[in-house]
């Protein structure tokens, strides 16, 4: 029988190997007395505790550090550069027009592939939190429009989730306004209304049915839904290797 | 508090350096723990956390949004207390006192109360445990505590680390062979 080394308990200890260690320390005595006492030394190595920091750290570090911040972070370079978001914005206007006038815009995808993939850089990242935003959004307000009565939702979650994605959902509105996407910041102007009524609706069929309305009347799934699937799009041709998001809206 | 980072990621990228802020507010006790795993040393570990948030609002640009920035900042933060720990090493340190000159943990055990005891174990293991982590290369001590404290994955330490897994899992070996060695006689006895 061949034993387990040194170094294949230490992978085991730490989860770090298959079954067939663990089915090898099952049958052999040796090796299991081996990596029990392994394992007594290494469950006995405890994390030293950190001195307490107060509820004000973050704070203090921020202050101590501010003020030896450049004016601007080296990444606000030229893919944040207004010129450039002006021109995504206005591919995303347009296609939003499209579709909202009923006709089907074919969207022009870069001629070669190579191309793409070079510029799969950090300019992506904008898109990619801006789409999963907006994947959370569509999903708290399709839960909000399905709703027959307060009763189908957990109010208190549904409250947190708003409270969270609007404190987000500001942000995106500010940084879009700031490049002058004057289409994203009314799609996310509306929908920072609606998380905020939800943020703060009493627990009643009325505040419900007031949500659900607004919500249809805006038409505000479906451009959060439009705006999203644009984003997405954006993201698989300038981030290859990047899955925008499990599902994908339909429209 | 991903998406709420992701945003303020994009607005200080933006041109917003207020905005860097909460990313600071949220992280900096995260960090700060990593870096007191990594040093043992309260000061050390302030120096690392400054040092992190200030390379991190640098690099931004590099930060490609494929991890959280959680474990963006952590990264950097565990080359920081790399750095700063191959610094210490070429720099003179204060006499580390030899535990072959002092009483074992053995020879203090006996006492008439065995709470007291435990407690004195528990003291002089910590020592033992914390000079123990002082004899380590700054790079085996790295992936010892983000594996063993932090329960990172070897592949995560890897690319921590920048080197290949192979390195990783070497490094974590001849750590771990390294604390066994220290901390098993002692162990033994206290039996």
């Amino acid at each position: 029988m061949k034993h387990l080394t040194q170094d294949d308990l230490v992978l085991h200890y730490y989860g770090e190997t298959g079954r067939s260690a663990a089915h090898h320390l099952a049958e052999c005595s040796q090796c299991r007395a081996e990596f029990q006492e392994l394992s007594r030394v290494l469950a006995a190595i405890r994390a030293p505790e950190a001195p307490p920091r107060s509820t004000e750290y973050g704070a203090q570090v921020w202050h101590n550090l501010r003020p030896h911040l450049p004016e601007k972070a080296a990444a606000s370079s030229w893919w944040l550069m207004p010129r450039r978001w002006a021109a995504m914005a206005t591919v995303a206007a347009l296609i939003v027009a499209a579709f909202l006038a009923g006709r089907y815009a074919e969207r022009v995808r870069p001629q070669n592939p190579t191309v793409a993939a070079k510029t799969a850089s950090p300019e992506g990242v904008l898109l990619v939190a801006l789409g999963d935003h907006l994947d959370r959004s569509e999903m708290l307000l399709v839960e909000i429009a399905h709703a027959e009565s307060p009763k189908d939702l957990d109010v208190t979650v549904e409250r947190r989730h708003a409270d969270d994605l609007l404190a987000a959902n500001r942000l995106y509105r500010q940084t879009a306004m700031r490049v002058g996407d004057t289409a994203t910041v009314a799609v996310l102007d509306d929908l920072e209304r609606v998380l905020l009524q939800l943020a703060h609706a009493p627990d009643d069929p009325a505040a419900l049915e007031q949500l659900q309305r607004q919500i249809e009347a805006k038409g505000l799934l479906f451009k959060v839904r439009v705006v999203q699937l644009n984003v997405k799009d954006e993201v698989k041709d300038r981030l290859p290797g990047v899955n925008p998001s499990q599902s994908r809206p339909t429209i | 508090m991903e998406s709420l980072d992701a945003a303020a990621v994009a607005q200080v990228r933006a041109g917003d350096r207020e905005a860097f802020r909460p990313l600071v507010e949220r992280h900096s006790a995260m960090i700060f723990g990593l870096a007191f795993r990594m040093t043992g040393n309260e000061a050390d570990a302030e120096e690392i956390v400054q040092e992190t948030f200030l390379k991190a609002y640098r690099a931004l640009g590099s930060f490609d949004g494929r991890s959280s920035f959680s474990t963006w900042v952590y990264r950097i933060a565990s080359n920081c207390a790399l750095d700063l720990l191959d610094r210490r090493k070429t720099q003179p340190q204060p006499a580390i006192p030899d535990p072959e000159d002092e009483e074992g943990p053995e020879e203090r055990l006996p006492s008439e109360q065995p709470n007291a005891e435990r407690l004195l174990y528990s003291a002089e293991m910590q020592a033992r445990i914390k000079e123990a982590m002082e004899s380590l290369t700054p790079v085996e001590r790295t992936a010892f505590v983000l594996r063993h404290f932090d329960g990172r994955s070897v592949e995560e330490i890897a690319a921590t680390l920048k080197v290949r897994t192979g390195a990783a899992k070497q490094s974590i070996f001849r750590a771990v062979q390294k604390m066994r060695e220290a901390l098993a006689p002692a162990m033994r006895s206290a039996r």
